[in-house]
Formats: structure tokens, sequence, C-alpha cells
């Protein structure tokens, strides 16, 4: 009795851990070379930079307006790089991915622009110097249909006004 | 309410049979088996010809006229057209007495003949409806009008007979306003356009300058409501299709988005956006009056009224994800309505007032499909890697909506089509468009 429940429960987290690897290897296969976390693009193939070390851009998860920490702290060198130079006002544009409905993606892209400007406010920068634009799904970065690419389009930028 | 085209026509009843007829064609459920109709072409003697072709450059607009009726029926997916070729009795002798006995030998069962003169500038055209299998006519209409307008008394014509065999009026005397699409996917080209209903007549009402989406008829005017991204500010427009006059509707200090008229053409409902959260809006044409209809932190976006104006459905978030939601028009009362696994967007109501049309998204496709105004009875009756936004035909049997196909890793592949549907699934079929074309918007009938 105790010897076949041991005994099943053996096998069952040897099944357990042989279906976690299968979906640790299916995982690593989808994300492609560790660009992807969860569904949130973290390569730097698009981004482009407003100064030495300081990334234009921050990424989101499908249907998400949450910062990441590493979108936090792309922000926060944003809004350093802004203090030291406080005469620039920047423009922040908020993207969603091509598969979703066009009105709600226009509003998606408006919710994550406002993340980051909120963010970039909460760092001492001026409201009055950060305005929003959101383009919903309309400019994309990357053309491809397949998770990678949505995850690159996902994306508020933040451009130099001035 | 008085449009003007209606000056130009000047349509009188020649005859009017109410009799019982034997043909009737049940558009409630998919038509499997069409009704066979003859449309013989209209006859047109020497003299007129000779006037179509200094005023129209088109030989035998009778011909033409009746291609225009034929194309209508077939597409409505309720008539089979037969072939011309077997047609055993001339336009002018069948159009003043068929001979029924020989349309009836190829299968027709119904029969449309007419005539059509040009002089003096003037086109009239009178055609009759006749039903074989009773050996009666069923209906005879004139029309007189401007040569230009042959294919418009093409659409009318279908639009009557439509109407005299399913007992619902029409949809073709009617235009569709769009946005054609050309270039990659990352600089997209976008321009509002303007054409017929079967594709004809295609006019672009910009230049391409600024992206441009979603435009919207007014239900009782040649106006279009629209959101332009002119000076890199995007706000929802008013466009006058007549004058090609437009203005920024509202002084709003950020985006405005996904804009309808309300039934009556006096209000503009939409979204407007601000520090990251959208709520709709309405504003009066007449006195400018702006009012707030929803206050919710989520999104609220897509807003779309009841005939009777007295409801607004509409796409919010505040459950966690895109649902569709109705409330009275003060915006009391809000009530969520979908209820099926996945995400719900884009709804609109039916002119018929019953049904609510949507996009859902669920598993990685999306359906267009529709539901009754509680939420109950979904029906989903199309599904596709990406499609959205339907609108309705004016009479509620049809709609149109936008289809975009997957691309490569390359982004080639890709492209973005207008398509239909029937209310029961069935006829599905792409709407020819000169470039690609999303965000279609069905017009009223142009004439009643």
């Amino acid at each position: 009795m105790n010897f076949s429940k041991s005994f099943r429960n053996t096998f069952l987290v040897i099944l357990l851990s042989l279906i976690v690897s299968a979906c640790a290897t299916k995982k690593t296969t989808t994300t492609v070379e560790g660009q992807m976390q969860g569904d949130v693009y973290t390569g730097t193939d698009t981004v482009k930079y407003l100064a030495d070390g300081v990334p234009d851009r921050v990424f989101f998860a499908t249907n998400e307006s949450i910062l990441t920490t590493k979108s936090r702290d792309t922000l926060r060198k944003q809004a350093n790089w802004l203090r030291e130079n406080s005469s620039i006002n920047v423009v922040v544009e908020g993207h969603a991915d091509e598969r979703g409905t066009r009105e709600y993606n226009l509003a998606l892209g408006e919710r994550r622009a406002n993340a980051a400007k909120d963010y970039l406010i909460t760092y001492g920068i001026s409201a009055d110097r950060i305005s929003v634009i959101s383009y919903g799904k309309e400019r994309p970065v990357d053309s491809g249909s397949n998770p990678l690419s949505w995850s690159k389009n996902r994306r508020s930028v933040t451009v130099k006004a001035n | 309410m008085i449009r003007i085209f209606n000056l130009f026509f000047i349509i009188f009843f020649l005859l009017s049979s109410k009799a019982y007829s034997l043909i009737e064609i049940d558009i409630t459920r998919g038509n499997l088996d069409p009704l066979p109709i003859a449309v013989s072409p209209l006859f047109q003697d020497d003299n007129s010809k000779r006037n179509s072709i200094n005023e129209l450059k088109i030989e035998n607009v009778g011909s033409e006229i009746s291609l225009v009726v034929e194309n209508n029926l077939k597409i409505s997916g309720l008539f089979n057209p037969l072939s011309k070729e077997a047609f055993l009795q001339k336009p002018d002798i069948a159009h003043l007495k068929p001979r029924f006995e020989d349309w009836a030998l190829i299968k027709a069962q119904a029969l449309i003949t007419g005539k059509v003169t040009i002089e003096d500038k003037k086109l009239k055209v009178e055609f009759r409806l006749w039903d074989i299998l009773a050996g009666r006519e069923m209906m005879a209409l004139a029309f007189t009008t401007v040569p230009g307008n042959w294919r418009r008394v093409g659409h009318i014509i279908s639009d009557k007979v439509y109407e005299r065999l399913t007992g619902e009026k029409g949809y073709f005397d009617t235009r569709i306003i769009y946005v054609s699409e050309e270039g990659p996917k990352t600089a997209r080209v976008k321009k509002l356009a303007i054409m017929d209903q079967d594709g004809f007549n295609t006019k672009y009402l910009t230049l391409g300058n600024e992206l441009v989406l979603t435009p919207r008829f007014n239900p009782t005017s040649q106006m279009v409501t629209y959101l332009s991204y002119f000076k890199n500010l995007p706000r929802v427009y008013l466009l006058d299709i007549e004058t090609g006059t437009q203005e920024v509707v509202g002084d709003f200090p950020g985006m405005t988005f996904a804009p309808r008229f309300s039934p009556d053409g006096k209000k503009i409902i939409m979204s407007f956006a601000k520090d990251g959260n959208s709520d709709i809006y309405t504003m009066d044409l007449e006195n400018r009056i702006v009012e707030r209809i929803t206050n919710h932190p989520s999104i609220d976006t897509s807003p779309s009224y009841s005939p009777d104006s007295q409801f607004i459905t509409f796409n919010s978030d505040r459950s966690g994800f895109q649902q569709i939601y109705v409330m009275k028009s003060d915006g009391s009362n809000v009530k969520r309505i979908s209820f099926g696994k996945g995400l719900y967007g884009t709804p609109v109501w039916s002119p018929r007032g019953d049904l609510i049309a949507f996009t859902k998204l669920h598993k990685g496709k999306f359906y267009i499909g529709v539901m009754r105004t509680d939420g109950s009875g979904e029906r989903l009756l199309t599904e596709n890697y990406y499609q959205e936004a339907p609108s309705w035909s004016p009479n509620g049997r049809v709609l149109i909506f936008y289809r975009e196909t997957k691309s490569n890793d390359k982004g080639e592949g890709f492209s973005a089509k207008l398509w239909s549907i029937d209310l029961t699934g069935y006829n599905e079929r792409q709407v020819q468009t000169e470039m690609d074309a999303s965000d279609p918007s069905w017009s009223s009938l142009l004439s009643n």
C-alpha cells in the first residue's frame, strides 16, 4: 500500500517534471532565442536611442498597459536624460499589435502611452513637456504576423518633439 | 427629409397590381434554392441608341441597365438570373406581352422586361415584373432622370423587384464609404473612398497625406464622420461628400475617435481619450452641446445607437477584458450582454433593432456574429484569421466587414479586403475594390 502510494507519487513527480520540461522546451522555441519573456519583447531589434544608453521604447504584454521591471528601468533612464536636457520636449507614441479591433486598439495605445508618461512624471518630468499620441495598430515596426513581431509592435516610443 | 437626388426623379406608377402571386422568397433562412429569374435586356430603339452613344458613349444603355439589375440580384444570393442566350422572345415584344409558356420552358419563375428612351438629354426607363407561373404582371414602374444616372436606375429597379418578391426593402441603391489602403504594412497610405454598393463609381475623398480611419455615413444625409490624423492630432471630423467641406467635431483636448451618427443624424457619438482613459461622449451638431455619457476608468469605445435612439451599445473592458454592453442613451442602466468565451468588440445595432452585430476574438480566430440585444441567441456567421468592423445594409439583411490575411515573417502576403455575408451566414462574398480596403460603412437607401 505504502509502497504503491510512494511509487505512484514518484511516478507523478517524474510525469510532472516531464510536462514542465516539455513546456519549458516549447517556451524557448516560441520565444525565439530569449527575445520574449512571457509575451513581452525583451530584445533590441527595433530599439532606437534617444541618447547614448537611453532606449526610446518599452514593450507591453497583450492587452496590457502595465510597465515591466525592464520598462521602468528604461523610463528611468529617459527621465534622467530629460532632466539633464530640460529644453527638450517629447511625444510618447502608444502602439498596439494587429490582433485587436481598430477602435479598441486606439484606446489601448493611448493607455500605454499614458502609462509611460505617468512614470516619467513620477521621476520629476513636468507633464507639460510630454504629449501623447496613440496610433493603435496603424504603425507597426515589424510587419510579420507572428508572436515575436506582435511583441515588438506592442510598445510606447518616446520621440523628441523639438 | 428631402434628398436632393429625388429632385431628379419623377417616379410614377403605371400600374400597381397587388394581386396574389405565386412567387415569394423567404429570406429569413439561408436560401439554397435561389429564384430563377429572367432579366430581358431593356429595349432601346435606334434613335435612342444614337442619343445614347452621344450622351453616354454607350451603345445600348438598355442592355447595360439590365446587367446592373442581373448582377445585383445575383449577389443577393436570393435570385438565379438565367442566361440570356436561352431567351426566346425579343425584348420589345416581351415587354408588351410575354409568351409565358416560353419563359416557363427555360424554368424562369419571374421575368423583368423594359424599355429605354433617351431624348432631349433625358433618360426614360420603364420596366415590368412578370409572374411567369401565374401568367400576370406583378409590377410596372417608370422613371425619368438624367442619362448619367443610368446605373442608379438599374439599382432602383433591383430594389423594387427585391421588395416586391421578398416583402422587404432592398439595399442596392446605396453606397459604401471605406478606407482605401496601399503600401507596406509599416507605412500604409490610407484614403477615404466611396463607391456604389456593387463596386462601381469609386471616388477618393482624401489624398492620403494623413492617416484616416473609420468613416461612417449619416443615415439621413450625405455627411460622413471619420477619424483623421490631420496635423498629427487624431480627431473626429465631419465631411460633406457633396460639397467636400469638412470640420473638426468639437473642441476636445485630446484624441476623439470611434464616431457614429445618431439615427436622426443630428448627433455624433464617439470616444474621447484623456490621461489613458477613454469615455463616450455625444455632440449635438446643431447647438454644439457636448455631453459625457460614460464615466469609468476603463476603456469605453465603439458606441452605436439603437434605431429608436433609446439605447446605446458599446465596447468596454471594465470587466477586465473587451466585452459588449448596452445602456440607456443617457448613460444609465449599464448592462453587460456578451458572456461567451473570448473577447468581443465593435458592437453595431441592426437598423431593424432586434440584433447587435459584433466582432469576436477567441483562440486566435476572429468571428463576425450577431446576438439579440439582451445578449441571448449568439450566432457566429464567419470565422477567419482576421476580420472585424461589421456594418449593416439598410434593410438589416447583409453585413459588410473587412478581412486581413496573415503575413509571412518578412511581412509579405498581407492584404485587406471588403467582404459581405447574409445575416443567415450564407452568401459570403468579396466586395470588389480598386485597392486594398477596410472600415466599410453602408449608406441608407439613396432613394425611397
